[in-house]
């Protein structure tokens, strides 16, 4: 019987020869993640009545919602964390400062094609982008595997979108999916393993893709899966913290739907407060005035994403009354960074360059917003109250459009200043 | 194998309209969840449920937020099991782990109305509604394991030998 991505993969891991859509798995992981959520995990599995962590080499915590720690109650979250840590004898622990959970795991290896990775994250669909099935999980349920290592997970149906010519600089992976989440909804996959394929997804970088699987779960997908390829295991080169086995799915395997998209007539798109699909050209809201530009965290925080903006700013300040808050992703990319001259870019440009981690993609610290003000983001979720005030609101967009928007103050299409303005 | 009576309601069945967002984050025990069930979707069911009753609903059921009450309420209200097209991922493993058992079921629904009788056999993975037999794929041990012991926490301390 021909197999999906997600059958073949929760089939193999439950030692069968076959799941059929729907059918119910009792798995083990080969990788957990969870974050500064720790805190509360380990006082869930503390009631459980277990002493140790039955497979301690299973988890991967890396410390970087809240860092470095702003409130007294953080800094006593994380300091509990350090103790379990040790106490348990967790060895894959990143403290504050490593980065972003959804960086930090591909980085140092733990992304791997054909692992199945649970996370107490919903952006834990990230590591799709290297063929692997990774989805969100609750805080109960980790606690549960901390004690035995298990869980059940249900075989979802799955949609293939494919995705025909190629991305046209500077508009980006971001606006592809955000184009998708805005024609599908944000329940256009719900419950659904996202196959992404077609000529676009094969030209895209191994970062440009972790755009879209970070990004799955916006339209309720359980997983976001891209084959893994020659660009796939070069990244893995020299981090892979052990040997993997990419799966693939069956040629003819049975989708649910099967979505088609064309990236060569595609421009830049912006999400509208306060939902991920309310998805517009960037025409439709061009000259909207903005207060705050982020660029960073998972979805927009690496390499490239950095650069793309910097080649935009090139020399020029960012415009008056306007502030930019620049992200990096994980230290990695703060050394590169650095190493190219981009955070000079930046600084001199006018911008508040931030330690790699969440910052104020979540509202917890680092550049909250007052009421009123209006936003203009390279994250993945514009939701009421998310960056802070309630009043205020959140665009979200490609780091060409925010490098672009951050240099007139206003919402700006990039591609009437990238590099002689290819419009 | 288990026998109840219907409470059926359509497609999209969001968690507000199981329990309202105004009492997510108000302490509160699974009895008095079970006053709030349904509130805003049908307000005779608090008053009408009994033990054993079962909900046959359309797609999408238990769509929205992640909020565990929304399957902690309707399992406090006596709700035997729910059947219906599709479930939230969420909902679906919040059911679940709260021992409310979940079944997605492709046929059948749309002939099954308000106080009809249905037989679920659990183990072989058939409803029965009117003499005619529904198929799904029937749980498998393990997961029919947490709904006899009560939600996952439970089940997970008596396999340990902690109960
Ligand atoms: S950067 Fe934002 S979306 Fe990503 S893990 Fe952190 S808080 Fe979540």
């Amino acid at each position: 019987m021909k197999m999906t991505f997600a059958q073949k993969i929760l089939a193999q891991k439950a030692g069968l020869d076959y799941v059929e859509v729907g059918q119910i798995v009792e798995i083990t992981p080969d990788f957990c993640m969870s974050h500064d959520n720790t805190a509360a995990i380990s006082k869930i599995f503390a009631k459980i009545g277990v002493e140790r962590v039955k497979d301690p080499g299973r988890f991967v915590i890396v410390l970087d919602h809240t860092v470095p720690a702003s409130t007294e109650k953080y800094a006593l979250g994380h300091k509990e964390i350090r103790e379990f840590v040790a106490n348990q004898g967790i060895e894959h622990f990143y403290d504050a400062g490593v980065g972003i959970c959804h960086q930090v795991l591909p980085e140092k290896g733990y992304a791997l094609p054909g692992a199945l990775i649970l996370g107490s994250d919903s952006h834990t669909t990230t590591y799709g982008a290297f063929g692997a099935f990774s989805a969100g999980i609750g805080r109960s349920e980790m606690a549960v595997l901390y004690a035995t290592s298990k869980i059940w997970l249900k075989t979802p149906e799955s949609i293939k979108i494919v995705v025909h010519g190629k991305l046209r600089e500077p508009v980006t992976s971001k606006d592809l999916i955000l184009k998708i989440i805005g024609d599908i909804g944000a329940d256009g996959a719900l419950y659904k393993s996202i196959e992404f394929s077609g000529e676009a997804i094969s030209e895209m970088s191994q970062a440009s893709r972790m755009i879209l699987s970070n990004m799955a779960i916006e339209c309720g997908a359980k997983n976001g899966y891209i084959a893994p390829d020659d660009k796939t295991f070069r990244f893995l080169e020299g981090r892979a913290v052990r040997e993997y086995y990419p799966v693939y799915p069956d040629p003819d395997a049975q989708y649910e739907q099967v979505l088609k998209f064309d990236a060569s007539q595609l421009g830049p798109q912006v999400a509208k407060p306060h939902t991920v699909d309310n998805v517009s050209p960037v025409e439709d809201v061009a000259g909207t005035k903005i207060d705050q530009v982020l660029l960073g965290t998972c979805t927009n925080g690496r390499l490239e994403d950095l650069r793309l903006a910097a080649r935009i700013i090139d020399a020029k300040k960012i415009a008056k009354g306007v502030r930019m808050l620049v992200l990096p992703a994980s230290q990695e990319v703060l050394l590169d960074a650095l190493s190219e001259g981009l955070v000079d870019t930046f600084v001199r440009a006018g911008a508040m360059v931030l330690n790699p981690g969440c910052g104020p993609c979540l509202g917890a610290h680092q550049g909250v917003l007052a009421p009123g003000e209006v936003c203009l983001s390279t994250a993945n979720r514009n939701f009421k109250g998310r960056m802070g005030s309630r009043e205020a609101e959140i665009y979200l967009a490609s780091p060409a459009t925010v490098a672009a928007s951050v240099l007139t103050g206003v919402i700006t299409d990039p591609r009437e200043v990238f590099e002689g303005g290819a419009k | 194998m288990i026998e109840g009576w219907v409470w059926k309601y359509g497609d999209d069945v969001n968690t507000d309209v199981i329990f309202p967002g105004k009492y997510t984050y108000q302490p509160m025990e699974p009895a008095e969840m079970a006053e709030h069930a349904m509130e805003d979707l049908d307000p005779s069911f608090a008053k009408g449920v009994k033990t054993g009753d079962v909900i046959v609903a359309g797609a999408n059921f238990g769509c929205g937020s992640s909020r565990e009450q929304a399957a902690t309420c309707l399992k406090a209200a006596g709700v035997a099991a729910v059947i219906a097209k599709s479930f939230s991922r969420i909902f679906f493993r919040n059911a679940i782990n709260n021992g409310l058992p979940v079944i997605e079921l492709r046929e059948g629904i749309d002939e099954m109305k308000k106080d009809d009788s249905v037989k679920i056999d659990f183990e072989n993975g058939i409803v029965i509604h009117e003499g005619k037999e529904y198929h799904f794929p029937a749980l498998p041990k393990e997961v029919l394991a947490i709904l006899e012991d009560g939600g996952l926490i439970p089940h997970v301390r008596k396999a340990l030998g902690k109960a």
